[in-house]
């Protein structure tokens, strides 16, 4: 049932989704959007060293989207970039702790794609 | 006199699924058991291919093939010379497209759509006028979703070649004043060409080309309980004749040289190929299905389903929800694209999906309408005559529920 992955902590974080919003200045950002299902999410990093120090996210999605983006910024923070580089689509399910439909995989991985672009904009320092 | 509840037990998928909400008739149709037993019937009793078959198999399939010809030509108010048949109104748009609009535009000609397109009769459009350097014009519509008709002057003028605009919208549901707008184009310039995109409209009223007098006019067969695959393009005499073929193939030629070849008359010039038999054949079964039905009981059926429906979400929901085109000053169809606040489509339609209700969450192919209303996506609901108002009130719990769970 679809009702099972719209548990507390979803809900939560797509109702009051933590790191959102925008640094006044930020060289290392993405946006990665999927028309079709009208998501669209922008990753902002500030990168310190070979760590995230902050990170911003923002845009639009579907409760999946908004809450895989929240969650993700949380579990970024003070990482190192090249243990979020790695991450699969399975690490964004165990993160969400849920079970999706191919259908809605997709709106999960909108930010995964966004914040491995924005380190990628770091360059070679990654 | 069959009831509209009788009529709904002809549809075997409600049949069997007893369970299921189906409100995306706009997407497909369902359909009744006699265009279902039509297409077996070609492949149990016909089998062979059409035209030019020496044999009585062939023979009787060409017989009911082309019958459908005749049903589809006085459905229309048109003759038969002027059906054409294709796979559906997006292949109707596209061969309009690259044989009358490559033959007649030109660099800094014209070309104009309107804002409330399905992609199929805007994107044709949009990228012919790239191809030939041409200006692609888009006709306007204000906060309730209506064209701006009083002004098409703004966009039509001595250089439009083409102006496409769809009778009924996919998503506000609104039935456009077609033969208004026609002679309004026709009085500004009397060369613009114009093509007609009915693929939402007969399923719901009646259309007759005559009255509209447009030069072109689309559909498809699936949305009006015809099996998918099958579409008609409708063109005057006149300016079928004056069209160079669209593909190349059987069936549509009349002498073919090493150097050379020569082509049918229309409409036979534009249906390469074997086309999709079965599905023409039984497609005028749906059409006698629906004359059966009649548009009038359609109509009256839809407009008490709308009303209901309206009723039901507005008690709910108030001020939170928003169904596209709902202020029109125009008749509508029973289509509902909603936006509620602080939801988002997919996560409604999901949760809808674990009630077996069936609609469509997305953009429903009109981007640029979306993105006039600043609505990323809608969830529509799109009702058809074998739906009840017992549905509807299943629906809107179901939807309450689902909106209530993200505020």
């Amino acid at each position: 049932m679809s009702i099972d992955i719209y548990k507390e902590v979803i809900l939560d974080h797509y109702k009051s989704p933590r790191n959102f919003g925008t640094f006044e200045t930020s060289p290392n950002k993405a946006n990665v959007a999927n028309p079709l299902c009208g998501d669209s999410i922008t990753m902002e990093l500030r990168i310190e060293g070979d760590s995230i120090e902050d990170i911003r996210f923002n845009g639009e999605g579907c409760a999946i989207a908004i809450a895989s983006a929240s969650l993700l910024t949380e579990y970024a923070k003070n990482k190192k970039l090249s243990d979020l580089t790695i991450l699969t689509k399975d690490s964004m399910l165990d993160l969400l702790s849920v079970e999706l439909s191919p259908n809605r995989l997709k709106c999960a991985l909108v930010s995964l794609e966004a914040l491995q672009r924005a380190i990628k904009t770091y360059g070679s320092n990654t | 006199m069959k009831s509209m509840a009788d009529y709904r037990k002809d549809f075997p998928i409600l049949q069997n699924h007893p369970d299921v909400v189906y409100f995306d008739s706009t997407a497909t149709s369902l359909k009744p058991q006699v265009v279902i037993d039509a297409i077996s019937h070609y492949y149990t009793h016909f089998g062979a291919n059409i035209h030019r078959g020496i044999y009585d198999l062939s023979e009787s399939a060409t017989e009911a093939f082309e019958e459908t010809r005749s049903v589809v030509a006085e459905f229309l108010n048109a003759s038969e010379d002027e059906i054409i048949f294709t796979r559906g109104t997006t292949e109707s748009m596209n061969l309009l497209g690259y044989t009358v609009g490559e033959q007649i535009v030109e660099e800094g000609d014209e070309v104009v759509a309107t804002l409330m397109e399905h992609h199929a009769n805007f994107v044709t459009w949009q990228q012919l006028a790239a191809r030939k350097k041409a200006k692609f014009k888009v006709v306007e519509i204000d906060e309730n979703g209506d064209l701006d008709i009083g002004h098409l002057d703004k966009y039509i003028g001595p250089k439009t070649k083409i102006f496409a605009c769809t009778y009924v919208s996919n998503v506000l549901g609104i039935i456009n004043p077609i033969v208004e707008i026609v002679k309004a184009v026709r009085s500004i310039n009397p060369n613009t060409l114009i093509v007609i995109d009915a693929a939402q409209a007969v399923p719901h009223i009646k259309v007759d080309v005559r009255d509209i007098d447009c030069d072109f006019l689309a559909f498809s067969a699936h949305k009006m309980c015809g099996p998918t695959g099958v579409g008609v393009l409708y063109g005057k005499r006149e300016r079928l004749a004056e069209m160079r073929p669209f593909m190349y193939g059987g069936d549509m030629i009349l002498n073919v040289f090493v150097d050379s070849s020569t082509y049918q008359e229309p409409p036979y010039r534009f249906e390469a190929g074997t086309p999709h038999i079965s599905g023409i054949i039984a497609f005028k079964e749906s059409i006698r299905y629906l004359q059966e039905v009649t548009f009038e009981a359609i109509e009256e059926h839809e407009k008490k389903l709308s009303d209901l429906f309206m009723k039901l979400t507005k008690e709910s929901l108030g001020d939170r929800l928003i169904i596209m085109g709902e202020n029109s000053k125009y008749p509508r169809v029973a289509v509902m694209a909603m936006a509620v606040k602080n939801t988002h489509p997919h996560d409604l339609a999901d949760l809808l999906n674990d009630d077996h209700m069936c609609v469509r969450a997305g953009h429903h192919c009109a981007m640029p309408l979306h993105s006039f209303f600043k609505i990323p996506a809608s969830t529509r609901a799109s009702m058809y005559f074998y739906n009840t108002e017992e549905e509807i009130t299943r629906f809107v719990e179901s939807f309450v529920k689902a909106v209530d769970l993200f505020s």
